[in-house]
């Protein structure tokens, strides 16, 4: 039990790192700012790769996400053990996927969005990735745990 | 009763004139005409454009009707640009340089490509208009982080200059390198000009606001040889290849990229037009392109069966632990 959820963990802080970097790769900040220079980071500027890595890292979220909330709904964990933070993180989390999903949607062939729908849902994820980074670094630095 | 009077009308202006040319502008007149009322009533097909390069003749009439039609979106900037950090990032200012038409620029977005080939042992000379091929899944528009493009659904793509911040992800994404680079105008001076951003990005936008009001594109209805045909999707693709198969020629922009709003044909197959046009920076190659959103497609399927993935692992999980316990 322990060690699965070690392995949770672990897999969450990797998919969000890449989630994160990649999603950012999105705007082209990388190359200007030299990052995409440094050794090992150049795929950050390739825009084509950026977008399949974000792709990538969405499916591993997705699952892992619906994969710990049927776990917790199967094994009775108690929904009075999430935690504030926890709320908020899944919040957030929610919205990510929801917003990140429509995204997805639109990129697919023959389907038109309208304009004011494509900026908002733009604006909509980018701020919930901001929301979940400073709630997510706030939680490692005060130590603010998902369940009690 | 009134449609037969007009005609005669017509006819007669015509017969009087006693120019072919009269009677030929008449022909192109009514039938734009014709055209124009098919593409506002036609909602749902994309809009296409055949163009036959065998026509064309490289007078650049298009290229000047493009010009003066999309004179009022062209950028006026404001000198001298503020500074960008870091020194890297590229000041591209064409606002002197109005008048260049033998590339794509700001503020030439459609230009005349030369080629030479040889068909039949005879070496012919061959002109091809250029200018954005309005992608079927276009990735400059899918792509832009701020939304600041957009498809219509109709096909056409443009960008929006009061949105776009200059980036040039649409251009660096595009397999034709098609957007071009203002610096100095449009949102980013009212932001961190310093930091990020760099001007407004230009290209075709398939004449939008002439087809809203029913009107076909400045560089179609000016053309002297009707080089382009522009109608939904079906009817254009049946003409192109009756065209192809007429001339016993070559097609360019159908499965380009996934396939494109744009369908070229030509007496000479592409890869030789390829080897002999000039191609760089604002002049576009006419190499084959593969589908460059198919694999984001792909992984959208998967991204389906992700949440049935992780069902099923909780579930897995679950009758093992079960079992365990038994
Ligand atoms: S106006 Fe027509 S013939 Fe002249 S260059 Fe343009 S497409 Fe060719
Ligand atoms: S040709 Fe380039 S600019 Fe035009 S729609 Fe396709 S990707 Fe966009
Ligand atoms: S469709 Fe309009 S904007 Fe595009 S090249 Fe022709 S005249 Fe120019």
């Amino acid at each position: 039990m322990k060690t699965t959820g070690k392995l949770q963990k672990y897999i969450y802080a990797i998919t969000l790192l890449f989630i994160t970097l990649s999603g950012f790769g999105q705007m082209p900040i990388f190359k200007r700012y030299y990052i995409a220079d440094l050794p090992g980071l150049g795929w950050l500027a390739q825009f084509y790769v950026t977008h399949i890595m974000h792709y990538i890292a969405a499916i591993v979220l997705i699952t892992l996400v619906i994969y710990i909330l049927f776990d917790f709904i199967l094994n009775r964990s108690g929904l009075n053990r999430i935690t504030g933070t926890g709320y908020f993180k899944i919040a957030i989390l929610t919205g990510l996927i929801v917003s990140g999903g429509l995204m997805v949607i639109k990129n697919l062939p023959n389907i038109y969005f309208g304009h004011t729908a494509v900026i908002v849902l733009d604006l909509v994820h980018l701020s919930f990735c901001m929301m979940l980074l400073f709630v997510s670094l706030y939680s490692v630095i005060r130590k603010k745990r998902w369940v009690s | 009763m009134t449609v037969r009077k007009v005609t005669s009308k017509i006819s007669r202006r015509a017969f009087l004139k006693g120019s072919i040319t009269a009677a030929g502008s008449v022909v192109a007149t009514t039938s734009i005409a014709r055209a124009a009322k098919s593409l506002s009533s036609e909602k749902k097909e994309p809009l296409v454009t055949l163009l036959d390069i065998s026509k064309c003749i490289g007078c650049e009439e298009c290229v000047y009707a493009c010009q003066e039609a999309n004179a009022d979106k062209y950028p006026e900037p404001q000198k001298p640009f503020p500074k960008m950090y870091p020194s890297r990032v590229p000041v591209q200012d064409w606002s002197d340089k109005r008048d260049v038409t033998d590339r794509l620029t700001p503020y030439n977005w459609l230009f005349i490509q030369h080629a030479s080939a040889t068909v039949n042992g005879e070496e012919i000379e061959l002109t091809i208009p250029r200018r954005c091929m309005h992608c079927e899944n276009p990735p400059c528009v899918k792509l832009c982080p701020w939304g600041a493009l957009k498809q219509e659904d109709n096909g056409l793509s443009r960008i929006d200059s009061d949105i776009c911040l200059g980036g040039s992800k649409c251009k660096k994404v595009c397999p034709w390198d098609i957007p071009e680079r203002q610096t100095g105008v449009g949102l980013y001076l009212d932001l961190l000009p310093a930091f990020a951003g760099n001007g407004v990005m230009y290209k075709c936008d398939r004449c939008y606001n002439r087809l809203e009001k029913g009107e076909v594109p400045a560089c179609i209805e000016v053309c002297p040889e009707d080089v382009q045909t522009i109608g939904p999707k079906s009817e254009i693709l049946k003409k192109a290849h009756a065209l192809a198969k007429e001339m016993n020629g070559y097609i360019y922009g159908e499965h380009e990229n996934g396939g494109t709003n744009t369908i070229y044909v030509s007496p000479v197959p592409f890869e030789q037009l390829n080897k002999s046009i000039e191609n760089g920076k604002g002049k576009p190659h006419l190499n084959k392109v593969k589908n460059m959103m198919s694999d984001g497609t792909n992984l959208a399927k998967a991204m389906l069966i992700a949440p049935l993935a992780g069902v099923a692992a909780a579930f897995g999980k679950f009758y093992l632990s079960s079992k365990e316990d038994k």
